[in-house]
């Protein structure tokens, strides 16, 4: 990279200024997927900070060694590697879990923030600032995948994390969750509102 | 070495292959034991939650053993065929014809002496498999309880399935109705079922997983339809 940046700036961009879901709108189809809960949303945000952060440092390790016309495979082999090894020791060691996020373990691979990250970042950077981008863009994108998954839960079903937080007298008074919430469409909107906020705090991203 | 050249590409690949491919085997052989016995062990679970008991202090296998007090394997003419249900793959013996199909049964015996039979079930739901266990009362007629689960459903709609607020609607309901063997369906809230058999609500939002479980039950409990008539007969 021409310009030195600092490790900080690295870490802190991807959390508001430069966020990968709201600013660079990548990875959508996962908050589509796995926000109509905030448990899964918190677990598939862990499981993409922890691949983005390793495959990054993999990547920046033999950065200087991939032949540049079959990069882009290099880069999709270790990402997979990576997933499957996740999804192998959460199968062993946290099964519950791993049983919920079945299919969305493997839907990192296909995440475009990955591939984004190591194309843009890791293949030009140092282990130690990659690393800080990978866990930096992992943390943007789960911040938001739990935003959405908090509003999805709690007006699509009443509950947090399983526990029931609408109290019952509102039931009572004609209170009804809003089952349009938990269909896939609301998870746009709720990503566009937090855009739209985001945008009149920042008013210079446009 | 120039790093553009063919025989370097092929030769990385091949060594970046062979590496992420010994790490993945390596991973796989060191965990596949823990794996399977996570696997066995929530099977067991699931197979303990269709009559309605969730795993004590003592852990799930000593549950399983305690509650499950014999275990059949019949053909779809009633005749017992085995005896060592738990190893039946259920996924592989609903695709062959019914005819050809072992089918496992296992028998449970409650802390108050009830006999329950509980009866696996396997299906196709909308992003993948399906499958769940039912539990008669020993009148091989009344749900006594039900459980389902899947791989991948939609979180919120389809996956709602392994809910009890789906599972629990089936108890009480039976599978005969004046004598005609009658697998319980799933029917849009509010709707009757389509030819008199018992029925429950499906959920909004996950219509083609709630026609998969009806369709499942149908599929893997009319095989058991002569084994449960010699119960009844009993």
């Amino acid at each position: 990279m021409a310009e030195k940046v600092s490790n900080k700036k690295i870490f802190l961009n991807p959390l508001s200024k430069d966020n990968p879901v709201i600013v660079q709108i990548l990875g959508i189809c996962s908050v589509l997927a796995v926000t109509a809960k905030l448990e899964p949303a918190i677990v598939m945000g862990l499981s993409v900070i922890a691949v983005l952060a390793f495959s990054n440092v993999i990547i920046s390790l033999i950065r200087n060694t991939i032949p540049t016309n079959i990069r882009i495979i290099v880069q999709l082999v270790v990402v997979a590697g990576l997933v499957v090894i996740v999804s192998q020791l959460l199968q062993a060691y946290a099964y519950d879990v791993s049983k919920q996020l079945s299919v969305f373990i493997g839907l990192i691979i296909t995440n475009c923030i990955l591939m984004g990250r190591l194309e843009a970042f890791a293949m030009a950077n140092r282990p130690w600032p990659s690393f800080l981008d990978g866990v930096g863009n992992g943390a943007g994108y789960a911040v938001i995948l739990v935003i959405v998954g908090f509003f999805r839960e709690l007006l699509g079903s009443g509950t947090l994390l399983g526990y029931q937080v609408v109290p019952q007298w509102c039931y009572d008074h004609g209170y009804v969750n809003n089952g349009l919430m938990i269909l896939p469409p609301m998870a746009l909107i709720v990503v566009a509102c937090i855009i739209w906020v985001h945008r009149s705090i920042n008013k210079d991203i446009e | 070495m120039n790093k553009q050249s063919n025989s370097y590409t092929i030769i990385y690949i091949i060594v970046l292959v062979v590496v992420v491919g010994a790490a993945l085997a390596f991973t796989a052989m060191g965990l596949k034991d823990r794996q399977q016995q996570n696997a066995d062990a929530d099977r067991m679970r699931q197979i303990l939650a269709a009559v309605h008991i969730t795993p004590s202090a003592d852990g799930v296998t000593a549950d399983f053993e305690r509650y499950i007090s014999g275990q059949t394997v019949v053909d779809s003419k009633g005749a017992v065929i085995g005896s060592d249900a738990f190893a039946v793959d259920i996924a592989a013996q609903v695709k062959l014809p019914v005819d050809e199909r072992k089918l496992p049964v296992f028998i449970c015996t409650l802390a108050d002496g009830d006999v329950k039979y509980i009866l696996p079930m396997y299906g196709a739901g909308l992003w993948g498999p399906i499958w769940g266990y039912v539990a008669l009362d020993s009148d091989a007629a009344t749900i006594y309880g039900a459980y389902f689960a899947h791989q991948g459903e939609t979180p919120g709609l389809g996956a709602e399935i392994e809910k009890p607020a789906f599972s629990d609607q089936f108890d009480g309901k039976t599978l005969w109705k004046e004598g005609r063997f009658m697998p319980v369906a799933v029917v849009k809230k509010g709707q009757p079922s389509p030819s008199g058999e018992d029925y429950v609500d499906g959920i909004s939002g996950g219509t083609i997983t709630s026609k998969g479980v009806s369709a499942m039950l149908s599929d893997c409990l009319r095989p058991y339809e002569s084994y449960l008539l010699t119960l009844r007969s009993k």
